[in-house]
């Protein structure tokens, strides 16, 4: 439900247009948008942005039309529907002008002046500049008209109130313009506005607070809102951080879904086989630097290896999980937790495996998957699922074994745990 | 004990790819690929006996092809595998209906048929002629003479679990959630049957001799090749 409420930031919404058509002509990271920017070029470099920035993926349901909408989004405040961004007059953005769709792309404001809710990523897509949101809006409206109405947000009260969004927004939300750091190269640069702005890496891999807002622009990590999954931090080196990977493998997870030390799961797979495949080497290997700077580099403590003697209470409950893994997880997984690169992946010094939270690894036992299909990996290899086939101590037993087995080193999880861990979208 | 350090350290210090060579071999083939779905729906003995993992083997490959799209989509639902099809693509799924279509294993004995004699006519006349006075045609007019199914979108009604076959007509007739979200020519007719109707089909098709082959393509009649329109177009099929 939506009310006009107009009050207050119009002035500065003003300040920002105008300091943002300033800084524009200073963009020399948008990609080539040299002479004579044609239509067609305009909207296709528009299809190319809105798959960077996954619009596609929200805008549409499971097997519905593309960019119709409805898909719906569990969180604690309720459940969202993303609206339908076809050019249809009646149900769709047809009426919409350039304007309208920056206010809602840059300041997170509905046609009607209301605000939207940060289900909408308008929180990173903030810093998108208005060159690439007018490229976007050009190819939404050069798609086909979809007549499709959505069901409305189910909202839990108090939350279906646009002062305490307003509240929020002035807390949390940052309007913001890319700025470009000169100190830094240009793949440094555009690796940053792609990751921050419409990569909107941050909507998932930040910790969540109870308003729903990411922290900053930290990456550190945090459960998904509604979902069962932990988005591990790109900084940690404990966790996703990159900071010692090589470009090539850095722009391989993120193009193919998988490489030598990790895979993409859940979510993340989604995202790469939605969004992150497409984009042309050049975005991905500045991507790659960028993240690969935000990573930490110094060696990580708790590494594999520096395990201390264990309790012998500790050392009996993880020989319940050995056997358990000699008969359904070695044969994939080798004797040594080893994998078999490209393939299967590690267990031994894998972080996903080890870091803090134990709830990606519960739900891969649990759920079993397959890495995306990508052009670089078309036909994947599937995890199983064993959830049927062993029960919740037993899953606790080999989630606790592997992640301390052959040097890793985490916490132990219990079956209690293993039972809160369910649950998903579909 | 040395080969673990070693391995770790090859992890640790980003040489994880010198590693290549040493990896033991992993079959390339779809088989190894996808023995996340033969956890279920794998053995021999496991595709008949199991209560509800249907057999999926020798199934015509369109059918199954039509069927993963839908737990992908939305259209059919079933937790564990909308899950692992999440992020499949059209043209993998069709690699695995025609590995599973392709495959020949023995099937299950029937099971006892308990209906009365009149409850076994009824059903077979059902089964046979139709009910033409409820516009439902027979089902062999769709499902084959020798319900073995029609290649390449229509499947065998024999050889199905009581509990599976129960399952599909309970998601058709409550329109619900597990199948048939969109209306088709086969939601359309479960709807028009009796529930007394359906009970004895579930008994009934469990409990037949599994004879002759799928039907070749091109034996429908127009009007049904029209009512099941949305099923048998099967983009994307190709054999
Ligand atoms: C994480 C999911 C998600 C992603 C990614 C996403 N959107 Fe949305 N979008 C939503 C939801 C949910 C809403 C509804 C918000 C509300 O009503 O408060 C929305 C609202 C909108 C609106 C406002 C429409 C209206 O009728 O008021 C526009 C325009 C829009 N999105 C465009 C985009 C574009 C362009 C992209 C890609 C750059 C994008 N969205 C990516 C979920 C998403
Ligand atoms: C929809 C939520 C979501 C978005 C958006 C998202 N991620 Fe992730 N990401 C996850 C989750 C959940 C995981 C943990 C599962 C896994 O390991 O794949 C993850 C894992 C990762 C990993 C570690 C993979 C591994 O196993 O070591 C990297 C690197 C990563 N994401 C990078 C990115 C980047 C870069 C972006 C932005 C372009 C991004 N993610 C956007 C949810 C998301
Ligand atoms: C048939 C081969 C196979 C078997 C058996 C198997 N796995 Fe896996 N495993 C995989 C594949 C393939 C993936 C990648 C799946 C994905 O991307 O979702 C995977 C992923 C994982 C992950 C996530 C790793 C990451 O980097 O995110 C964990 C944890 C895991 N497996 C543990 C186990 C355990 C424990 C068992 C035994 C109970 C097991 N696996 C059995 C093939 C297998
Ligand atoms: C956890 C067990 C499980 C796993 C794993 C699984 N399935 Fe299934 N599958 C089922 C069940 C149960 C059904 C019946 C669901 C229903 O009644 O709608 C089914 C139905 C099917 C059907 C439709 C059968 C028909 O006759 O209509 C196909 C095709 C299929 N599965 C293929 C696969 C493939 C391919 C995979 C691997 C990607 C897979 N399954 C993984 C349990 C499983
Ligand atoms: C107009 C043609 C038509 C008629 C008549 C028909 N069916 Fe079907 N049936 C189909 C089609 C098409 C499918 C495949 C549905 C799909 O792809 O989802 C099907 C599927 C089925 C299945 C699912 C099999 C499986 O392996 O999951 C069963 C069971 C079934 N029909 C039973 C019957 C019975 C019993 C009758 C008679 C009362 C009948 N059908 C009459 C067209 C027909």
């Amino acid at each position: 439900m939506k009310h006009a409420n107009r009050s207050g930031f119009t002035g500065k919404q003003s300040f920002f247009v105008f300091i943002a058509s300033m800084l524009l002509p200073l963009f020399s990271l948008a990609a080539t948008s040299s002479s004579g920017d044609s239509n067609t070029e305009q909207v296709q470099r528009g299809e190319y942005l809105a798959r960077a920035g996954n619009c596609m993926g929200c805008h549409t349901t499971r097997g519905g039309k593309p960019y119709a909408g409805g898909r719906g989004f569990k969180t604690p405040f309720g459940e969202f529907f993303s609206p339908n961004i076809t050019p249809d007059n009646e149900t769709g953005i047809g009426h919409w002008s350039e304007e309208d769709f920056w206010q809602a792309l840059h300041f997170g404001k509905a046609r009607d002046g209301s605000y939207l809710y940060p289900v909408f990523p308008y929180t990173e897509y903030t810093k998108v500049t208005r060159e690439d949101a007018n490229a976007m809006f050009a190819y939404l409206k050069s798609l086909t008209p979809v007549a499709q109405t959505n069901p409305p947000h189910k909202i839990a009260s108090p939350y279906d109130n646009q002062f305490l969004l307003f509240l929020w927004r002035t807390w949390y939300f940052k309007e913001g313009v890319f700025e470009p750091d000169h100190s830094k190269g240009e793949d440094w640069n555009r690796g940053n506005y792609l990751v921050q702005g419409l990569g909107h890496c941050n909507a998932c891999h930040t910790p969540r607070n109870v308003w729903g807002a990411s922290q900053d622009d930290k990456l550190a990590g945090g459960e998904i809102m509604g979902t069962y999954w932990y988005a591990p931090s790109l900084i940690s080196s404990r966790e996703a951080g990159v900071g010692k990977w090589s470009t090539e493998e850095i722009v391989q997870l993120l193009s193919t879904g998988i490489n030598n030390h990790a895979v993409t799961s859940g979510p993340m797979a989604t995202i790469v086989r939605q969004s992150l495949q497409y984009l042309s080497a050049d975005d991905l290997r500045a991507m790659a630097v960028y993240l690969q700077s935000l990573g930490e580099k110094h060696s990580d403590e708790g590494a594999p290896g520096k395990t201390q003697p264990m309790p012998e209470r500790v050392r009996r409950y993880l020989a319940l999980g050995e056997p358990v893994y000699e008969k359904h997880c070695q044969g994939c997984h080798g004797k040594s937790g080893e994998g078999v690169p490209g393939v299967y992946p590690p267990l031994a010094g894998n972080r996903a495996v080890t870091m803090t939270s134990p709830l990606n690894t519960i739900r891969s036992v649990l759920y079993g998957g397959f890495p995306p299909v990508t052009a670089g990996n078309p036909r994947p290899y599937g995890m199983p699922p064993f959830q049927h086939i062993i029960r919740d101590n037993e899953v606790a037993w080999v989630v606790s074994y592997i992640r301390n087995a052959w040097g890793n080193l985490g916490s132990l999880v219990s079956p209690e745990e293993v039972d809160s861990s369910r649950g998903n979208e579909f | 004990m040395k080969l673990i350090v070693f391995i770790l350290l090859a992890l640790l210090s980003g040489l994880a790819s010198a590693q290549e060579s040493a990896s033991p071999a992993v079959p390339d083939t779809l088989e190894q690929r996808i023995k996340s779905c033969t956890i279920c729906h794998g053995d021999e003995d496991r595709a008949g006996r199991d209560a509800y993992y249907p057999r999926i083997a020798g199934k015509p490959a369109g059918y199954l092809f039509n069927q993963l799209r839908n737990f992908r989509d939305g259209r059919r639902y079933y937790q564990a595998m909308a899950i692992l099809l999440e992020n499949l693509s059209d043209e993998y799924l069709l690699e695995m209906a025609q590995y599973f279509s392709s495959l020949k294993y023995p099937y299950p004995e029937p099971a006892a048929n308990t209906l009365s004699a009149a409850e076994t006519q009824a059903v077979e006349t059902l089964i046979h002629t139709g009910d033409t006075g409820r516009d439902i045609p027979a089902c062999s007019a769709c499902h084959g003479k020798a319900l073995m199914g029609v290649k390449p979108f229509i499947p065998s009604l024999l050889g199905l679990p009581h509990a599976y076959v129960a399952a599909q007509f309970g998601g058709w007739r409550n329109g619900g959630t597990m199948r048939g979200q969109t209306p088709d020519c086969m939601s359309e007719i479960a709807k028009k049957l009796s529930q007394e109707e359906v009970n004895a089909l579930t008994v009934w098709l469990p409990s037949q001799p599994i004879a002759g082959e799928p039907a070749e393509s091109g034996i429908l009649a127009p009007e049904l090749v029209q009512r099941c329109e949305t099923i048998l177009s099967g983009e994307g099929f190709v054999q």
